[in-house]
């Protein structure tokens, strides 16, 4: 009985830049870019990317991200999934493009391409230096290049203007990406462009997670059971995509 | 000629399945995915009088014989919905527009407008478990029920009118009837059952709103009772909704007097195919015993 919330005790909390590194006392068999809905009693139910088979990172910003922040060793969380398909790993060398905590998955993927052979390439994304998450655990298993908005470290700028540089240095085999959607939009548009199969990882709001109640629309498309990874050139058909998504009561919000 | 083929409140549906409402159904793009998936007709999710985020998550889970949900009547209201009115024009199949509110007068407003976009039908939901204000107190009550029927058929034109019973009360044949009397066009049961679940590690109901409404295989037989019973009380047709996953499922509901069947929870057991699958099924059935169009499985269980 996957689909219902299973109380999994805590391992370890951790912090990483932006993102607070959740372990749990059990592994849950997963790709990277699939997801778990995260439940704490009367603070909600969210779907999290898996960082590792037992891991999730997650950016404190609202009532239930910052209550699982603040879990201890030995605290439970319910747990239902793993959800979603997941990035599939394609060719000898790619490049992974993370905006802010979009880099999450990212990370669990880099540690399996790097376990396939393949050479990894990351670029990482965020507004300032401190939020840069997961370094170290990338650094062990690709080549890292950093944006900040700020300039505080590596590149003053936009992952996506380093990822143009970087396909016309180097060829890549598949690009793979994971942030806002706006962002994901642009990488889209710059892979097509320069005829790199690309897949990225959408971002909707989620209720159910099981492919019924239709909040996560994507012009069609459910995130939820669909993706959240799709293959670029698919996305960009979608009109919505990088610019409106379903607020939770069901009306079209600009991005 | 297509054995398949029912008409449903004068609208000609291509076969008796019909995605209900609820389930995708928050944009015309997922109501187009259900046609695609091969629905005879389409309901949309419940369009409420103003914007409503509905619950806090978790809204929905998996029990192992069906699925509690307290999605709480989530809507952007129904004068937000313009562009989705425009490609809902698009669809070939007819599409169902199920509306609630909080008041008869809530009703009769959102109707007004709904109507003026020409659904092939109004279905009044005046039985969801899941909020503390709308729903399903309308549904207990035959009076009441009525009441909300008149205000809505004073203003409706010529769309038809169907009503979404409970069968969280003893008096479902009465409201049917009730219905019926004052003017309804149809009647579609049933809406989900009252129930409830609990994560026992966590000492705590599953669900935010701790209630929720219980679908899929395990309310079949729930579903089928209300039907049959709600098929030798009134004349006017029944859309039989309640834990149809397959196409036996479907001529079950059929016998038991519905002219054709809603699929909601089905969508999460087969996916949004589910409903070309039940009716390959129902194809195979019908071949198999002698019964060659699907209009004459209504009401085929009854003496």
């Amino acid at each position: 009985m996957i689909d219902f919330p299973r109380m999994v005790k805590v391992a370890g909390v951790k912090k990483d830049g932006g993102v607070v590194v959740l372990s749990l006392a059990e592994r849950f068999p997963s790709q990277p870019g699939q997801f778990a809905m995260l439940w704490l009693p009367e603070k909600g139910e969210k779907p999290y990317s898996f960082l590792s088979e037992n891991e999730f990172g997650i950016a404190p910003v609202g009532e239930l991200s910052r209550g699982l922040a603040s879990l201890r060793k030995g605290d439970a969380v319910g747990v239902r999934g793993p959800y979603g398909r997941g990035f599939v790993l394609k060719g000898k060398r790619v490049l992974l493009v993370g905006g802010g905590c979009g880099v999450v998955p990212l990370a669990f993927l880099a540690k399996e391409a790097k376990k396939k052979g393949m050479a990894v390439t990351v670029i990482t994304g965020a507004k300032t230096a401190a939020l840069l998450s997961l370094h170290s655990s990338l650094a062990s298993c690709a080549s890292v290049f950093c944006c900040t908005d700020d300039g505080t470290k590596g590149r003053k700028g936009f992952v996506t203007d380093a990822l143009k540089d970087a396909l016309v240095l180097k060829h890549y085999d598949c690009v793979y990406a994971c942030g806002p959607e706006k962002m994901l939009r642009l990488v889209a548009e710059i892979c097509v462009k320069k005829n790199v199969p690309c897949q990225l990882s959408a971002e909707r709001l989620m209720k159910c997670g099981l492919g019924i109640c239709g909040q996560c629309d994507l012009d069609g498309l459910l995130v939820c059971r669909d993706g959240p990874v799709f293959e670029a050139r698919d996305l960009l058909k979608k009109p919505s995509f990088g610019r409106t998504s379903l607020s939770a009561s069901g009306k079209e919000t600009v991005l | 000629m297509n054995p398949l083929g029912v008409s449903f409140c004068g609208s000609r549906l291509r076969n008796p399945t019909v995605l209900a409402s609820g389930i995708l159904g928050v944009t015309a793009a997922q109501l187009k995915r259900a046609e695609e998936g091969g629905a005879g007709a389409v309901t949309t999710k419940s369009i409420g009088p103003e914007e409503r985020s509905g619950n806090r998550n978790p809204t929905c889970v998996a029990l192992p014989h069906g699925l509690l949900n307290a999605m709480g009547l989530p809507s952007p209201g129904y004068e937000a919905m313009g562009e989705e009115w425009r490609q809902l024009k698009k669809m070939k199949v007819p599409v169902f527009a199920s509306i609630y509110g909080a008041s008869v007068d809530d009703f009769r407003r959102v109707a007004a407008y709904v109507a003026d976009k020409k659904p092939a039908l109004i279905e009044l939901n005046i039985s969801c478990p899941n909020t503390a204000e709308h729903g399903q107190a309308f549904g207990f009550e035959p009076s009441v029920a009525a009441d909300v029927v008149e205000a809505v058929k004073e203003v409706s034109g010529r769309v038809p009118v169907s009503v979404k019973l409970t069968p969280n009360t003893h008096k479902t044949v009465a409201v049917a009837k009730a219905c019926e009397e004052a003017g309804a066009d149809a009647i579609c049961a049933i809406n989900t059952v009252s129930g409830m679940a609990i994560n026992i590690e966590a000492r705590k109901p599953v669900l935010s709103f701790k209630k929720g409404g219980y679908s899929g295989p395990a309310v079949k037989p729930i579903a089928v009772r209300c039907v049959y019973e709600i098929y030798e009380a009134v004349e006017i047709p029944i859309l039989g909704v309640g834990g149809i996953t397959t196409g036996r499922d479907a001529i079950e509901m059929m016998q038991a007097g519905a002219s054709a069947v809603g699929i909601g929870s089905g969508v999460y057991y087969r996916g949004p195919n589910v409903f070309r699958l039940v009716c390959d099924e129902m194809r195979e059935w019908m071949r198999g015993n002698g019964f060659a169009s699907a209009k004459s499985l209504t009401g085929a269980a009854h003496d």
